[in-house]
């Protein structure tokens, strides 16, 4: 065995590790602060399986968390660390909105130009820190946090402003045209034609990030920048594409879910896929492939937490401690790190053995 | 018989990367002797001093200091047993005086333990140790200032301020000019015979054969032999380190060169801090032959090499490639002129660690349209080429796949110098190309060189090691603070002595003689 096996199965055991040593922490967590903690914990862990609505919940948060996976993914490939996602998602749908709203098109045709438009806004937003990190040095962290608290600003005047129905009783747009909505294509459910627009946004990142040139270079910078360079890579037009492509997933997603589960924009507060991008993201290696799988288990977690909060005493927030904990775990780079040294000491060892042997 | 003072008993590290960079290797060292220890490069040496010094814990093995089994968890605990190490790259705060060096983390201080740090008692102390060990240097000194000599003296005393009994210096002389190995020797015999024990780490034999009492030879990470230097010769020693008789010499005929390829005029350059780094450089390298620039590191001959290829824009001079002015270029456009550059640092530029073998060799060509199939990399291709590529320059891997990380260094190199030399470059910058890797990967680089030179490539070749100048350059340009100071248009009728005065900036050439290196 050669240690590169051992490495990637060692990786594999350690996620494992790290969601076991979570869910432990939380069941006790359960144990300790509920009344009926056998009844919580499985509706916790069943819960989202008992009828197809629930299931439906889960597919349904499946998918944005997946494109946030997905931009956060290629962005961090190249070591930008932009939190733009956030700010892509949220302004996608708010601006992709005023399209569903005044553009008139015939059906099918409508809903994917406004899922192209909220894409543009997520391009052109994504681009800012990029820029600015190229030209002036900025750092991409820092700005597009900053960038993210303006867009929600923005937001929220756009809304109150632009296109406010000031017939409905609470803070929203005017009604979306019915040819800009997805279709539904589970009864019983709200799983929608968006579905198959993530199944696209995997697809395509998995093969613009390890199938073309410019995903090898992404990846190349995101390793090791200076090598970059010195092999003649344009470092800074990378910097600036990688997170421009992942703005436009991240503008799609948000252009897919306002258009997906709603009828009329009523974001008052941004919803956190951004950060929960974040989450996915991590927890699939930066690899688009992995990331509904990530995405999956994110959105099971939360949908049983949800059900869970409103059948047993248990509040939803729990679910928050659990992701945490995975998430650190899975981030430490050491976590386990001893445990995998002696692996790879052992192998070595024994291939020493196996070579005397062989003389 | 005098007494044993340290011995380490069947040491075993296993890096984690799965590299055994030790296997039982025991090393036993005698009170007041200078102990040589000898190995190629990779073959252990330094990890073993890293596990004596706390810098590495061993697998198995046991070390024994006076007696005494130890185990240190870090260097602080080695320090406090009186071992003291001086590393081949200083660990100097290059801003602070040599005062301020030698009393850091132990500083005197006025009024009480927090109060503020002492300096002229600092100075004292610097003082009376460098007069004790007659090591002399100037403690108000800046250490920025100091030639590398000097500042080698202040990492001994260093160690010795710390209460050293056993110092190990690790490769002291890779560094230094012959001037200042000399004078580096006696001092450490004058340490000797105030009591202390000295682990002189080199593989350098002669040095070795002129300075140390003992050794020990490591190979592949084992120890293979060891005893009094006065039973064996320099050759007995050679045979142990690499189990056959080195091969130093490379085969070459006379280089048959052509026309200019590499034409540089009165480059200059200066630093951030516009300290001049680079100062009036001209030279002219022709296809088929290797143009050697010889110079203790640091003396400009990174920054030439990084102008050339395009990693620092370059503002004043004219360089030109195969008739082309570079100005303005960007590194991807240099090379498509056909410049290939061996980095003198393999894990920031040379390669990405990180990263397979494949990714490793494919960085420079990956774009070209015929390693693209429309929008798609053809991998097919690409995998095939690179396999070539591994085989043709004897990689060992377990295949394209594995992380370079996990290979050895010389390895390593043979990766870079697999991307670098199989686009049948015009014009090869080797900065270093051999530094720090086992003999085998030396030898297989120097020949590949050479072998390039014989295709029509044009070389220039930099590096410290004063065998490797002489051994492959058709001509040798020898460089000091940014300037060329000799030129020797047949580095065959060069010495090693020669060249280290040169080196030293003790012997400068006129201009006139030094003029011939720029013939249009």
């Amino acid at each position: 065995m050669s240690s590169k096996t051992i490495e990637k199965r060692f990786d594999a055991m350690k996620t494992a590790i790290a969601i076991l040593i979570s869910l432990v922490l939380s069941f006790a967590l359960v144990a300790i602060v509920s009344d009926d903690p056998a009844e919580a914990l499985q509706t916790f862990a069943l819960g989202p399986l008992s009828n197809l609505r629930r299931m439906g919940n889960v597919i349904e948060l499946t998918i944005p968390l997946t494109f946030a996976g997905v931009a956060v993914s290629i962005m961090y490939s190249a070591n930008q660390f932009s939190m733009i996602t956030q700010s892509t998602i949220y302004a996608g749908a708010c601006i992709g909105s005023w399209f569903a709203i005044y553009v008139t098109l015939p059906k099918g045709l409508h809903s994917a130009f406004v899922i192209l438009m909220a894409g543009i806004v997520g391009m052109v937003l994504a681009a800012i820190p990029a820029i600015m990190k190229v030209k002036w040095q900025a750092s991409e962290v820092v700005s597009s946090i900053m960038i993210n608290y303006i867009i929600m600003q923005f937001t929220l005047w756009f809304l109150l402003n632009v296109y406010k129905d000031p017939t409905a009783g609470f803070n929203c747009s005017y009604k979306f045209k019915e040819s800009a909505r997805l279709t539904k294509i589970v009864t019983g459910t709200r799983i929608h034609t968006g579905l198959f627009v993530c199944i696209a946004a995997v697809i395509f990142g998995y093969i613009f990030l390890y199938k073309t040139k410019w995903g090898y270079a992404i990846r190349v910078v995101g390793q090791n920048q200076e090598f970059a360079r010195y092999s003649g890579i344009a470092v800074a037009s990378v910097m600036i594409y990688s997170q421009v492509i992942g703005g436009l997933i991240g503008g799609i997603g948000g252009g897919v879910e306002i258009m997906g589960l709603f009828q009329r924009y009523t974001w008052e507060a941004p919803p956190s896929y951004g950060n929960d991008g974040l989450m996915v993201g991590i927890l699939a290696k930066y690899n688009p492939l992995f990331v509904p799988f990530a995405a999956l288990f994110l959105a099971y977690i939360r949908t049983g937490a949800d059900i869970m909060s409103r059948i047993t005493d248990v509040p939803v927030e729990f679910v928050n401690i659990l992701q945490g904990v995975v998430i650190m775990l899975v981030a430490a780079e050491m976590f386990l790190a001893k445990w995998k040294h002696k692996l790879i000491v052992k192998n070595a060892q024994k291939q020493e053995i196996a070579k005397e042997a062989a003389k | 018989m005098p007494e044993e003072i340290l011995l380490m008993d069947n040491i075993t590290k296993v890096y984690a990367n799965g590299f055994v960079a030790n296997k039982d290797v025991t090393l036993s060292v005698r009170k007041g002797e200078i102990h040589a220890l000898c190995g190629e490069n990779g073959a252990g040496k330094s990890t073993l001093m890293k596990v004596l010094f706390g810098h590495e814990s061993a697998e198995e093995g046991r070390i024994v200091l006076r007696g005494e089994e130890v185990k240190f968890a870090n260097s602080i605990e080695a320090i406090k047993h009186g071992i003291g190490m001086v590393w081949q790259h200083f660990m100097l705060c290059p801003s602070l005086t040599v005062a301020e060096n030698l009393v850091l983390g132990m500083e005197p201080s006025k009024g009480g333990k927090f109060g503020p740090m002492n300096i002229n008692k600092a100075i004292q102390m610097a003082e009376e140790v460098s007069k004790k060990y007659n090591l002399i240097v100037d403690p108000r000194a800046k250490v920025e200032d100091l030639p590398v000599g000097q500042k080698q003296k202040v990492e001994i005393l260093k160690a010795l301020l710390r209460g050293a009994e056993i110092l190990i210096l690790d490769e002291p002389t890779a560094v230094l000019t012959p001037q200042e190995t000399e004078e580096l020797f006696v001092e450490l015999k004058n340490l000797k015979e105030m009591g202390h024990t000295i682990i002189f780490i080199s593989h350098h034999l002669d040095e070795v054969k002129s300075l140390c009492d003992r050794f020990t030879v490591l190979r592949l990470g084992k120890s293979v032999g060891g005893g009094e230097i006065k039973d064996v010769t320099v050759q007995d020693i050679s045979r142990m380190m690499v189990g056959r008789d080195v091969m130093l010499k490379i085969d070459k005929t006379p280089a048959q060169p052509k026309e200019v390829v590499l034409k540089i005029r009165d480059l200059k350059y200066n630093n951030d801090e516009g300290r001049p780094i680079v100062k009036q450089f001209s030279a002219s390298i022709r296809r088929g032959e290797i143009v050697g620039i010889a110079g203790v590191e640091g003396n400009g001959q990174r920054e030439i090499s990084e102008i050339v290829t395009g990693l620092i824009p370059h503002r004043n001079g004219d360089i030109t490639v195969c008739g082309t002015d570079i100005r303005g270029m960007s590194v991807r456009q240099i090379r498509e002129l056909g410049v290939s550059h061996i980095s003198e640092d393999r894990m920031t530029y040379g390669c990405s660690e990180n990263s397979s073998v494949k990714e490793n060799i494919i960085s420079d060509r990956y774009y070209k349209k015929e390693n693209n199939k429309g929008i798609f990399l053809n991998n097919k291709k690409l995998d095939a080429d690179v396999d070539q590529n591994i085989k043709d320059f004897l990689v060992k891997c377990d295949d394209r796949t594995q992380p370079v990380r996990m290979l050895s260094g010389g390895n390593m190199q043979k990766v870079v110098v697999a991307r670098e030399f199989s686009s049948h470059p015009n014009l090869v910058i080797a900065n270093q190309p051999t530094r720090g890797i086992d003999v085998g990967a030396t030898e297989f680089i120097r020949r590949k060189l050479v072998e390039l030179r014989d295709e029509g490539a044009a070389v220039l070749l930099i590096t410290a090691d004063l065998n490797e100048a002489l051994e492959l350059s058709d001509s040798l340009i020898v460089m000091y603070e940014g300037e060329i100071v000799a030129y020797f248009e047949d580095a065959s009728q060069v010495t090693d002595f020669v060249l280290g005065e040169y080196m030293l900036g003790i012997k400068r050439m006129s201009d006139e003689e030094i003029g011939r290196v720029a013939y249009e």
